[in-house]
């Protein structure tokens, strides 16, 4: 190299063919200003902290006093003594998954139409429309749901009920209306989570090798032929991922399950009746402002529960989506 | 417009036409418009299979219009399926099939969005724009007794709503940017284990928040706690990974030669910031922050136990109780009688206007390139710059 770009006429030592280190201090201001961006990010990870010591803190009575019995007893009445918390985990569990159920279709057809089938001009009116369903308050999502949708959903429910009553989900609990069923929270729930699932889905289906598609279109495949051989192998991982990020979603959904579902929770399989499962996220609405003591204490219990899960879920759900790349 | 430069002795019109539209590269043209074949084969398999199932249901003597929808629907897939596979082959009916239920898929999508926003506009017009704005002007301290839903308003309301959105906007969005800009700029086990956080608490349960606020802010102060502040900490609480995430996302996107370039003139870290970094995202940070506002500003679950709900006007965030409009459609809603019911499909539909319209300002600011949106100091730079 030296020995290159020395002009032959050179009559001044060269010096030392070395990067000239530039040591640049950093300013007591810089220093400052580090301090301030690390601890506000700090702040995240406080409120985490806090919420888990503080909910456990308040929760611990109910631990006390219930014991194991806090999650396999199926009533729930704590002021006497039964800590059922049974029902109202497996109702929120239900409800969220019928609405993924319900959601991850559409949103997965909705998610090809916007990236593969629709004109150009569509697509931007397409995205907004998804983005705009995820706006919309979840309390008007509840209460239209509470006076439209769950009536809607009564006829097709008794006619399931009445015709395929031998499958247990299709059962009811106690005869009467359809109304304020588990299968209506989910089903209106659904609206919430459809827009979760469409964007983290197209996002990944989005990846998806273009010159591999072009490909499998110019080898004469169908349209069809390449989201199912291309696309979805390529995305697999990431729709996992984006389906348990909406089922994360349904299990903290509250205004909906507050609004719709009848107050009383039982253990069973049927979801298409009321006075069925409970939910987690209700029982604390409705219960918290007049209970007890050990009521509350019993309550904060199950929102650390909930909370727990839902956070669970959601970091499985980031990495599955976010380790789903060019590689998969 | 302008003749087009043609070779010697070609005669004109003879030249290849060019198509002057824009053209995207990256996507080859692909046939556009539907073929007049197909729209014979699916409006023929439409009409027989409706035929079919509307005759079938008149026979059986059943009338349920959903289940007809249903009936029709599946009828249609299987007659149009065996005509496509009988004239094209297996392949091109398969394609053919999952084209209709995509279609039908996202148009259930679209459907539910305007039938959401096409119900409250029905049930709540009537409170909302009869006699126009005593609606948003009034309060509801006349609610009960014979009261009708003209004497009720939302005015306390939307005062509680500002000022406990804009209470959390305040908190959050330094938080948030400052976060955001740490995140994209340091890697590392802490920085990593952050990223993760925010991530996960953007999808908590929103309970959470509320109980997480009443039992630090309220239980601490006893009855003086349930205040406006109270209910702006606890939407803090939701808004804070919202904005986190997305101005992540938007300062992710400066060109990192732009920083470069500003460390290498010698600025310090927090010039970089400020002059650099921020301007230039400018767009994209305004773009998070209004639709982390839309986002909260419909939140009820972390309000409820916290703001407390007092029926009149209460301009004081930081003392007694407070209203807001998420917290009122829920009280309306469990009130007896249908007045309440008609005022919160009122509430409601002034809700659901104001955070459209947040979105759809949102959504006209997010398509403005970065670095375009009013920069006066940078401008009034460039502007003195070259006379000096």
């Amino acid at each position: 190299m030296t020995a290159l770009m020395t002009p032959p006429t050179a009559a001044v030592p060269l010096p030392e063919d070395t990067p000239i280190v530039i040591n640049r201090s950093v300013t007591r201001a810089d220093r400052v200003f580090r301090f301030v961006l690390a601890s506000s990010s700090a702040v995240v990870l406080l409120i985490l902290v806090a919420v888990v010591v503080f909910l456990a803190k308040n929760g611990w009575p109910a631990l006390v006093a219930g014991g194991i019995h806090f999650f396999t007893d199926s009533t729930w009445s704590p002021d006497s003594g039964h800590f059922g918390a049974m029902p109202l985990l497996v109702g929120s569990v239900a409800i969220a998954i019928v609405a993924v159920l319900i959601a991850g279709p559409i949103s997965l057809a909705a998610a090809l139409m916007i990236n593969e089938y629709a004109p150009i001009r569509l697509r931007g009116i397409l995205t907004g429309a998804v983005d705009m369903l995820a706006t919309v308050p979840s309390i008007v999502y509840g209460f239209w749901g509470l006076e439209l949708v769950s009536n809607l959903q009564a006829a097709p429910a008794k006619w399931l009920v009445n015709h395929f009553g031998f499958v247990p989900f299709f059962r009811t609990p106690t005869p009467g209306e359809f109304i304020q069923s588990i299968f209506a929270c989910g089903l209106i729930s659904a609206a919430t989570i459809v827009p979760i699932i469409t964007s983290v889905s197209r996002e990944v289906m989005a990846q998806a090798p273009r010159d591999a598609c072009e490909a499998a279109l110019g080898l004469g495949g169908t349209r069809w032929g390449m989201v199912t051989d291309v696309i979805m192998p390529f995305s697999r991982n990431g729709i996992v991922g984006a389906f348990l990020l909406g089922f994360g979603r349904g299990l903290g959904e509250t205004m909906i399950v507050v609004l719709v579902l009848s107050k009383a929770n039982h253990m069973t399989t049927a979801l298409l009746g009321p006075n069925g499962l409970g939910s987690i996220a209700k029982q604390i609405t409705l219960d918290f402002p007049t209970g007890s003591a050990l009521d509350k204490s019993a309550l904060i219990l199950l929102g650390l529960v909930l909370f727990g899960t839902t956070l669970l879920v959601n970091v499985i759900a980031r990495m599955i989506v976010n380790r789903s790349g060019p590689r998969s | 417009m302008t003749v087009p430069i043609t070779a010697a002795g070609t005669r004109p019109g003879s030249e290849i036409p060019v198509d002057p539209r824009p053209r995207n590269l990256d996507r080859p043209n692909r046939r556009q418009g539907i073929p007049r074949s197909t729209v014979l084969e699916m409006g023929g398999s439409a009409v027989s299979s409706l035929l079919l199932v509307w005759t079938i249901f008149a026979i059986a003597g059943i009338s349920a219009p959903f289940g007809l929808v249903v009936c029709w629907l599946a009828a249609f897939l299987i007659i149009y399926g065996i005509l496509c596979r009988s004239l094209y082959g297996i392949l091109i009916a398969k394609d053919r099939l999952a084209t209709v239920a995509i279609w039908t898929g996202a148009i259930i999508a679209f459907i539910t969005l305007a039938a959401v926003i096409g119900y409250v506009l029905l049930k709540g017009f009537s409170a909302v724009f009869r006699g126009f704005p005593h609606f948003l002007i009034a309060d509801m301290t006349q609610l009960g007794g014979t009261a009708k839903v003209s004497d009720l308003g939302v005015g306390a309301a939307i005062v509680g709503t500002i000022e406990q959105v804009g209470i959390a906007t305040v908190i959050t969005v330094p938080l948030g940017v400052l976060t955001a800009t740490y995140l994209t700029n340091t890697d590392g086990p802490f920085a990593r284990t952050v990223s993760a956080v925010v991530d996960a608490m953007t999808g908590a349960p929103a309970i959470i928040a509320g109980l997480f606020v009443y039992l630090l802010w309220v239980v601490p102060h006893h009855t003086a706690g349930k205040t406006g502040f109270a209910a702006a900490l606890a939407l803090a609480v939701m808004m804070l990974p919202v904005v986190t995430r997305a101005a992540q996302e938007v300062v992710a996107i400066v060109p990192g030669s732009y920083r470069e370039a500003a460390l290498a003139l010698g600025a310090p870290e927090w010039r970089v910031l400020l002059r650099v970094i921020l301007p230039t995202a400018r767009a994209g940070l305004i773009t998070a922050v209004i639709l982390g506002v839309a986002r909260i500003a419909g939140e009820t679950a972390p309000v409820l136990f916290n703001a407390g709900g007092f029926e009149g006007y209460n301009w004081n965030p930081f003392s007694g109780q407070q209203d807001d409009l998420p917290f009122r459609i829920y009280q309306l809603i469990f009130q007896p009688g249908t007045v309440p019911i008609q005022a919160a499909w009122g509430a409601s539909l002034v809700l659901v206007i104001v955070v459209l319209i947040l979105f759809v300002i949102a959504r006209k600011l997010g398509s403005v390139r970065p670095g375009r949106l009013f920069a006066p100091w940078t401008r009034l730079r460039n502007r003195s710059g070259p006379t000096q």
